[in-house]
């Protein structure tokens, strides 16, 4: 049976000592998709993801995973990439996947099968027996990745993939992750590199001081922020700049403001009657990083002014 | 999800493989080797000791009172096997001060003796008056005495004495089985301290490779102790087995005899080495339990160092208080060790030595299997709830929240 959402949580809160890691985390990963979740270092996102995995237990909230309340009854069925990688240095690369995928409840002697094939497929047939320790940092994570999906999950949790790995390796993961959706598997993964939520994702939820700050498509958010006018002129004063909206901002003969709400068009009619002879004009959307800086910024100024009103 | 015990067992395997296809398995079995060979090398050191030239007392005297010393000698040497220098017997010449002297300027010998029989006098250094001065007297009165029956005409015939051999003879049991009762609990407790120390490192290597995540993602915690202590256990019982083999060929070669000459424990041998066993995997497994609980909280090598030494001074306490059942097998003490989880393999162990009941053994597996699954849970349960977060210093962290409550 097929789940709407792959992961579902509500209210989720977990504390360690003094600091609230998690603090009412709200999620719902549609099944069959790339879900990110986005947050600067230290915003919870690692112990968000542990606590949707069952791997640390909630304070209060609810989750439920492929189904299941309780996480690890989907173990199975779920594939998990630790921000930590850890393989045992001494085991062989092929051993070490077959050893993941039987954690995961997949036959010995069939993880090793696959564990050939898939290393075979990403290049690293050469090095099937060799031990982790020696192998290059790309190479064991690669081996790693291999392991997290060898039992072919139907979800494959990601934290922080992407640190440690070159630029091409980055390429092949992307890659990787694109061919596990269009077989129907949802992939969920924490990154503080926008760039690549960018890239892949459908649906993101920005995380900040253990709580959600944002979560919809990657359009919607951009859709927060409205896009950037750079307008440049031949005159630098005339009336034509009334028409102008206010709180543009003005660099010499240059002009930026926020798109206005009825469009580009009236304005321009006006600048255009104005005799103020554009010389340039771009329209820009604001970016995923824009919108997280926004977010991020609000949600750390917010949290500022709170610590200053309760003092 | 697979289950707890599948899961345990994919763990258990690739622990039991990594342990005993290392070399640090080679070191762990030539571990007991050491002190044999310490032993081996002192003995043979004392052999080489023994070896040295034997010390020589010259004897300056007519060739029948000579004679009779040397054979007074030998009967003292090979009666008792007293260590008594050899003789060497001088013809007098003269001054026999001067003619001794003159022996032990040379060197020929460390004592002169002279003067024999009626007014003996020894020369010598002050330390061999002390090493060989009782034997040398005795070997005197011994010829003195010769010399009076042979003067008196007496002759003391040889006494006559009639062996009769007996096929059993009892010897005090009590004794002989708090003999096997100390000796199987100091075996125990040597073999529990070498593993539990082994399986404390093995977390902590789980830990320092970042695996433990891997594993705490897949499958529960419980499965994960249980899975190393299975395999610990599988490492340690494979080593008991190649050592015991080893020791019982090694006994069947230079000494037959020596497994029959061993005391009888109150349930018989077959099934004290039965309880031995079934001991052993308790005590391993609940000691193991409690390293695995409070070595889970450890951060780095540091901390499972600070937490070994306190545990092995607790191993220690409890194994004193288990030799309570040795000196009174059902005395309150010996009671309050079988039942205290940790001392309870050992206080048993001794129990089956001392007495020969099974039941209280039967009962002590059942209360042993239910500790160790209390103790793996609530060692899981903490492991859960305070370990794997964002950061380290995990005990580090629990006790300053201990200290912080309590100050």
């Amino acid at each position: 049976m097929t789940q709407a959402f792959a992961i579902q949580a509500k209210g989720l809160v977990k504390q360690f000592d003094a600091v609230r890691a998690v603090d009412g985390v709200d999620l719902a990963v549609p099944a069959g998709m790339i879900y990110g979740v986005l947050g600067p270092n230290g915003a919870g996102k690692t112990t968000t993801l542990r606590t949707l995995l069952g791997i640390i237990d909630p304070d209060s909230g609810e989750r439920s995973l492929l189904g299941h309340t309780d996480p690890l009854k989907a173990a199975s069925r779920v594939g998990y990439l630790p921000e930590e990688r850890g393989l045992y240095p001494t085991m062989h690369a092929r051993e070490a996947i077959a050893f993941m995928g039987a954690l995961r409840g997949l036959p010995l002697a069939e993880g090793r099968i696959r564990a050939g094939r898939l290393l075979e497929e990403h290049g690293l047939g050469h090095a099937a027996r060799r031990p982790i320790r020696t192998l290059s940092k790309g190479m064991a994570q690669t081996v790693q990745i291999l392991g997290t999906i060898v039992h072919e999950p139907s979800l494959i949790v990601l934290d922080e993939p992407f640190s440690g790995l070159d630029a091409l390796n980055q390429g092949r993961l992307e890659a990787l992750i694109r061919a596990q959706v269009a077989a129907g598997v949802t992939v969920l993964f924490s990154t503080h590199v926008i760039a690549h939520a960018e890239r892949l994702c459908e649906r993101i939820a920005i995380i900040v001081g253990g709580r959600v700050r944002f979560e919809g498509s990657v359009a919607d958010a951009r859709g927060r922020m409205q896009p950037v006018v750079t307008l440049v002129t031949r005159r630098e004063h005339g009336p034509w700049q009334d028409a102008l909206p206010p709180g543009a901002r003005r660099d010499g003969r240059s002009w930026t403001f926020d798109l206005p709400e009825g469009g580009i068009e009236p304005l321009l009619a006006r600048l255009i009657d104005g005799d103020a002879g554009i010389e340039a004009l771009s329209i820009e959307r604001p970016g995923l990083h824009d919108v997280f800086v926004d977010i991020v910024g609000a949600s750390v100024t917010k949290e500022m002014d709170a610590v200053e009103e309760a003092q | 999800m697979i289950s707890n015990m599948r899961a345990a067992l994919v763990i258990a395997r690739r622990d039991y493989i990594a342990t005993v296809w290392s070399r640090a398995f080679i070191l762990f079995l030539i571990g007991p080797l050491l002190p044999i060979l310490f032993g081996v090398t002192f003995g043979s050191i004392g052999a080489k000791m023994q070896d040295a030239p034997t010390p020589v007392i010259a004897i300056i005297a007519p060739p029948d009172a000579g004679q009779a010393l040397v054979a007074a000698r030998v009967r003292l040497t090979e009666t008792f096997g007293a260590m008594v220098p050899d003789f060497k017997l001088v013809s007098p010449a003269g001054d026999a001060i001067r003619q001794g002297n003159a022996i032990l300027a040379r060197g020929e010998a460390m004592a002169v003796l002279s003067g024999v029989p009626d007014r003996p006098t020894l020369r010598g250094s002050r330390e061999m008056f002390h090493s060989f001065g009782p034997e040398i007297d005795w070997i005197l009165n011994e010829i003195r005495r010769d010399d009076a029956f042979a003067k008196a005409g007496l002759e003391v015939p040889a006494v006559q004495l009639t062996r009769l051999p007996v096929a059993e003879v009892a010897r005090p049991a009590e004794a002989d089985r708090a003999l096997v009762a100390r000796g199987a609990q100091l075996l125990l407790l040597f073999l529990t301290m070498i593993l539990s120390g082994m399986l404390l490192s093995n977390l902590l290597e789980e830990k320092s490779n970042k695996v433990i995540e891997v594993l705490a993602a897949a499958v529960p915690v419980d499965a994960i102790f249980m899975g190393k202590l299975i395999a610990m256990l599988g490492m340690s019982l494979t080593g008991i087995t190649i050592w015991s083999s080893a020791a019982l060929g090694a006994a069947a070669i230079f000494k037959p005899g020596l497994l029959m000459a061993l005391p009888v424990p109150a349930v018989g041998w077959p099934m004290f080495v039965v309880l031995g066993v079934v001991y052993f995997m308790a005590s391993y497994l609940l000691i193991g339990a409690l390293f695995l609980g409070i070595g889970g909280q450890a951060a780095s090598v540091r901390e499972v160092q600070t937490l070994s030494m306190p545990l092995t001074f607790g191993q220690l306490i409890v194994f004193g208080f288990a030799t309570a059942v040795i000196e009174q097998p059902d005395g309150l003490p010996a009671i309050l060790a079988s039942i205290f989880p940790w001392s309870s393999p050992y206080a048993l162990l001794a129990r089956g030595a001392m007495r020969p009941e099974l039941w209280p053994h039967l009962l002590a597996v059942a209360w042993h299997a239910v500790a160790v699954t209390a103790i793996i849970r609530i060692g899981a349960r903490m492991f859960r709830s305070s370990v794997l977060k964002s950061g380290g210093g995990g005990l580090r962290r629990w006790l300053s929240r201990r200290s912080a409550k309590a100050s």
